[in-house]
């Protein structure tokens, strides 16, 4: 129960992407925080992130945790969405063998895991290659 | 006086994998070209593993937003048609909601009518807007569609999603008519957890299909006295090739008026989605003062007609999201039968 409840908080993050820049230095912060640790500001305003990105770099995954060993291989990218700011997500519908950094991609809503299989169905956002 | 209510904005989304007919045919001993050849069709969209009807709903809605300048704050009820809602007990539209930002002043419910629930989601969605009781509707289509295997079905039985938001202003296509046609035959059903559904075979065919569609077409042209010669496009129910062609031959339709919204030959029969999709592909295509008449039909049986009239507005925005033609004809990738059936959870893991 408690991975519903927890994903459940995250929604304005998982769903749509909501993201919090410290109205003082700027800095953009996913999830959010409430301290800024640039410049301490206590002060965001929510900001929607971009639903495309370049992959920065990735890793392939081939053994996974128990969610997810029907998926391997997978990849999992870091994918800069903003220009210094860049975010970790799973690369999905695509040989992982045909990844390469500084690819384009866009993200796109999907499940990521479920509490078993009578449970919750969490979803989010991964990355997918603009084109293979 | 009545309201003036139509499409706001649109937006389609389908899978990127394909399974072929031969695919298919090779594991069950069947003959493909015959299956080719009856049902019109070559290949199917398949959904990885990944995605469901609520993941191609969130994509479908996401494009139809990209193509209006609404906030989704005012849209007022999001009604979902799946026969596939991944859960037994608990809303798909409430998380579609929450993923393009609408809640929580919203009306949400799911739909289920066999292949017809997309098409009853925009019915309901609209008539809301035109009661003046919400602003925006947001009615989706979306299902990854269950045939058992070695059927007749698993040949066709595909995933995608479409989605139309309905409103008063900024029209990109008015509403001009609507008729709804139903009866209570049982040519196509799923009991209550059983994993594929089950079809009275040539039952669904006369008595089923064709009557409730040509019946469907032929009311509401009586009553918004047109006629065939009066559309540019037509678009039914999609559940092989054949039978929207013969619907339309039927009608007085040319083959050229069907065949921008008739995706079938390579996306297979995306129930919910299966209609709501052709429109989307003829509202890409369409240009201002088309006029179409879309002719759902599910199974259980019943039919809801529209007929719609294409604004100056269509051509600004067809652009601003993908195209149901690109997600149809680009990027594809082929699967073979062990890896669909993965997909597909039809592999039994017994530990």
């Amino acid at each position: 129960m408690g991975i519903t409840a927890r994903n459940w908080r995250e929604y304005p993050q998982r769903y749509r992407l909501e993201a919090a820049k410290c109205s003082q230095c700027g800095k953009v912060f996913f999830p959010p925080r409430l301290i800024c640790n640039q410049c301490k500001s206590r002060k965001f305003e929510t900001i929607k992130l971009p639903g495309e990105g370049t992959v920065k770099t990735f890793t392939v995954i081939r053994v996974a945790p128990t969610n997810f060993i029907d998926e391997v291989p997978y990849a999992i990218g870091i994918i800069e969405l903003l220009e210094g700011f860049s975010t970790m997500m799973q690369i999905a519908d695509c040989d992982p063998e045909k990844i390469s950094i500084g690819m384009k991609v866009k993200l796109e809503f999907r499940k990521i895991q479920s509490d078993g299989e009578a449970g919750v169905i969490m979803y989010g956002y991964k990355a997918v290659p603009v084109s293979e | 006086m009545s309201r003036t209510v139509g499409i706001i904005g649109y937006g389609a989304y389908i899978p990127r994998n394909r399974i072929k007919v031969e695919e298919i045919a090779k594991i069950w001993g069947a003959d493909a070209p015959s299956y080719k050849k009856g049902l019109m069709l070559r290949e199917k969209s398949v959904p990885s593993p990944d995605q469901d009807t609520i993941t191609m709903a969130v994509e479908a809605a996401k494009n139809a937003l990209k193509r209006c300048t609404i906030n989704p704050e005012e849209i007022g009820a999001i009604y979902v048609g799946s026969e596939s809602h991944p859960y037994a007990v608990k809303p798909s539209g409430t998380v579609v909601a929450e993923a393009i930002g609408a809640t929580p002043s919203i009306h949400c419910a799911d739909f289920e009518f066999a292949c017809k629930a997309g098409s009853e989601a925009m019915f309901v969605a609209h008539g809301l807007v035109k009661a003046g009781l919400i602003k925006y509707g947001l009615g989706i289509g979306a299902d990854t569609s269950q045939g058992a295997p070695g059927d007749a079905l698993e040949y066709s039985a595909s995933a995608g999603a479409a989605a139309f938001i309905f409103g008063e202003n900024d029209l990109l296509a008015e509403i001009e008519e609507t008729y709804s046609f139903m009866t209570d035959t049982p040519d196509f059903w799923r009991r209550e957890h059983q994993f594929y559904p089950q079809h009275a075979g040539r039952f669904t065919g006369e008595t089923a299909y064709f009557k409730h569609s040509l019946s469907a077409a032929m009311g509401i042209m009586e009553k918004s006295g047109t006629k065939p010669d009066d559309f540019d496009f037509a678009v039914f129910h999609q559940p092989n090739g054949k039978f929207p062609l013969r619907v339309g031959k039927t009608l007085g339709f040319p083959k050229e008026k069907i065949e921008t919204g008739w995706l079938v030959p390579t996306l297979g029969n995306t129930y919910s989605g299966a209609s709501p999709l052709g429109l989307t592909a003829v509202l890409d295509a369409a240009k201002p003062g088309n006029r179409i008449l879309m002719v759902s039909y599910g199974s259980g049986a019943g039919s809801d007609a529209f007929i719609f009239k294409c604004t100056d507005k269509l051509i600004e925005v067809q652009n601003n999201a993908k195209l149901t033609r690109d997600y149809l004809d680009k990027n594809q990738k082929y699967l073979d039968y062990g890896t669909y059936s993965k997909y597909r959870k039809k592999i039994i893991k017994n530990a």
